[in-house]
């Protein structure tokens, strides 16, 4: 479409503008985090603090945080993907009683907020000592990533192309092996997006890992931020060198996938 | 099959034996309903009992649910939440909507680079953004440093410790984490319309304005419906913010329904109320869902 170059122009400052905005939170960030700890090291000559880092991923204990949050996440990304391909195979290819009514139980999932769930998850888990256990975080966050890890899978399965199946079919192929040898390998981008939006969810999940671990023997990283915030308040520089640790992973992952993490969301996003 | 002559999507064969896709469907039946639908109902089963999470529970009928409508503070609590659906839905939604006619009139570049910046908010942890933010709004930070420099002396607070500005201020940052996604979502919608309705309409002399309101905006009112959607659930569940900036505070002025679940469960042994608190939300949710898709199917 052709427009004026003055409107080009204006483009180009509006875009800028708020692409300033959105980034400026995060320079600031990132300044505190380089920033002088404390009056000790302002009167150092040097610029930027990159030791800043290393010190709080000690003081704060990150290290572990980090190890927990990887440990959660992992375990959630699998279970929940592989059962989610199963359960979006049969309900995107098979025709059985239920299946409308199954489907409509698991996008009601996707709604349902975690403060709804969690109370009763504290107490029910906590009489099966599942509390202060990694299965005890893990598990309701593998519950939610179902609901919607199901509904992407079976609009996956319901738009791979059925003379494939049909074709293997007819050559004898049974349904687990037309799942595992053909339709997953062919649906790899589709898995990828699942298991990077999955990863992102669990990575920063605060209210679970905060209510399932009372005692914080299983404190994730976001919650490790959060308690730093409360310990540490002598100077923000470690606080915000902290900050960025926690976000990093994620970031790091989005910056290389970019085009999975925003196709993902936005089609995940458009129900039929 | 009686019905393999009917075409399209509907001629699924049935499978070889009738009990194969109960079989993948079991695993994700169990764990999903062991660890959402079940303690979604034990919620509703925990909401009608007065219970302080040790002793006894008493079974009270809706006792919780009426207190939700006379609690002072539960009711301002939902109060907030309808000043942050303001700043996390109504805000984003209009500024993507003008953002986004601008940049699909022409084609600009660098838009790929735009696009991956202005998305970035939505996958940083939120509890990240929010150690972020209540830097920028300390008492001696960015924020009020920017305001004393260019002579706004007078506007310089403690934004996170004070009775008027602590909600807006935390509704802003929800506006800076939903406008992107917003963005984002409408570009999409606003690249599908066809190049040849702007023409005929500038053929018939219509300038931007119109332009957008005959042709943009019923075009992408299906992504509206999915932004608005979306946004207004982020903006109910909004916990781990108000947690970390705030605390519900200064006094109430920031509490939010999400927050008071936690709080009456966890901090005050109100177990039932909790429940009943958080049953509540959920029909919020299914009921904001179900009339904002309503809307932008009948208009």
């Amino acid at each position: 479409m052709t427009v004026s170059a003055f409107e080009r122009a204006m483009n180009y400052v509006v875009l800028t503008v708020f692409a300033l905005v959105v980034l400026s939170p995060i320079v600031v960030v990132l300044k505190l985090a380089l920033g002088p700890k404390d009056a000790a090291a302002s009167r150092q000559r040097t610029p930027i603090h990159p030791g800043n880092f290393p010190e709080a991923w000690k003081v704060g204990r990150f290290g572990e945080y980090m190890v927990t949050s990887l440990t959660v996440a992992v375990l959630v990304v699998v279970v929940a993907v592989s059962v989610s391909i199963l359960a979006g195979y049969a309900l995107g290819t098979m025709r059985f009683r239920g299946a409308n009514v199954l489907l409509y139980v698991f996008l009601l999932g996707i709604m349902v907020p975690t403060e709804a769930i969690v109370v009763p998850l504290y107490f029910d888990l906590r009489s099966f000592r599942l509390t202060n256990t990694v299965w005890g975080v893990a598990l309701p966050q593998i519950a939610m990533s179902i609901a919607f890890g199901t509904y992407w899978m079976r609009t996956y399965f319901r738009s791979a192309s059925r003379t494939l199946i049909d074709a293997a079919r007819l050559d004898g192929a049974g349904s687990m092996r037309i799942l595992w040898n053909i339709l997953v390998p062919i649906g790899r981008p589709a898995i990828l997006t699942l298991v990077l939006l999955t990863f992102m969810w669990t990575w920063n999940e605060f209210l679970i890992p905060l209510v399932m671990s009372p005692n914080g023997t299983v404190r994730t990283a976001p919650l490790g931020l959060a308690f730093f915030q409360g310990q540490y308040t002598q100077g923000t520089a470690l606080l915000a060198a902290g900050a960025v640790i926690v976000a990093l992973p994620v970031v790091v992952l989005y910056v290389v996938l970019q085009r999975h993490f925003i196709k993902g969301m936005l089609d995940g996003a458009v129900r039929e | 099959m009686a019905d393999a002559a009917t075409p399209g999507r509907e001629e699924l064969p049935p499978p070889a034996r009738a009990w194969v896709p109960y079989a993948y469907l079991a695993p994700a039946l169990l764990l999903y309903g062991g660890f959402l639908l079940v303690p979604l109902g034990r919620a509703v089963q925990f909401s009608l009992t007065d219970w302080d999470g040790l002793g006894e529970s008493t079974f009270i009928g809706f006792d919780n649910y009426v207190a939700i409508v006379h609690d002072e503070r539960l009711r301002e609590a939902f109060g907030h939440a309808v000043v942050l659906i303001f700043f996390f839905s109504i805000v984003p939604v209009g500024l993507g909507l003008v953002l986004a006619a601008l940049l699909t009139r022409s084609r600009v570049r660098g838009l790929g680079f735009f696009r991956t910046v202005i998305f970035l908010p939505q996958v940083i942890a939120m509890v990240v953004v929010a150690v972020t933010w209540r830097q920028i709004y300390a008492p001696k930070g960015p924020l009020n440093g920017l305001l004393r420099l260019v002579g706004l002396d007078s506007l310089a607070r403690p934004w996170l410790g004070d009775y008027t500005w602590t909600l807006p201020a935390v509704g802003l940052i929800g506006s800076w984490v939903s406008t992107g996604l917003v963005t984002v979502l409408l570009m999409a919608g606003m690249s599908r319309i066809s190049g040849d309705l702007f023409e005929a309409a500038r053929l018939d002399g219509a300038g931007p304005v119109r332009e957008f309101f005959a042709i943009t905006l019923p075009s992408v009112r299906g992504e509206i419906v999915v932004a608005l959607t979306l946004t207004i659930i982020a903006a109910l569940k909004t916990f781990d913010l108000v947690y970390v900036t705030t605390s519900g505070g200064p006094g109430t002025s920031t509490t939010v329904p999400s927050y008071e679940v936690y709080r009456r469960a966890f901090e005050v042994g109100d177990v039932g109320g909790a429940a009943a608190v958080g049953i509540t939300l959920t029909l919020v949710v299914f009921a904001i869902t179900a009339v904002v898709n309503r809307i932008g199917d009948t208009r």
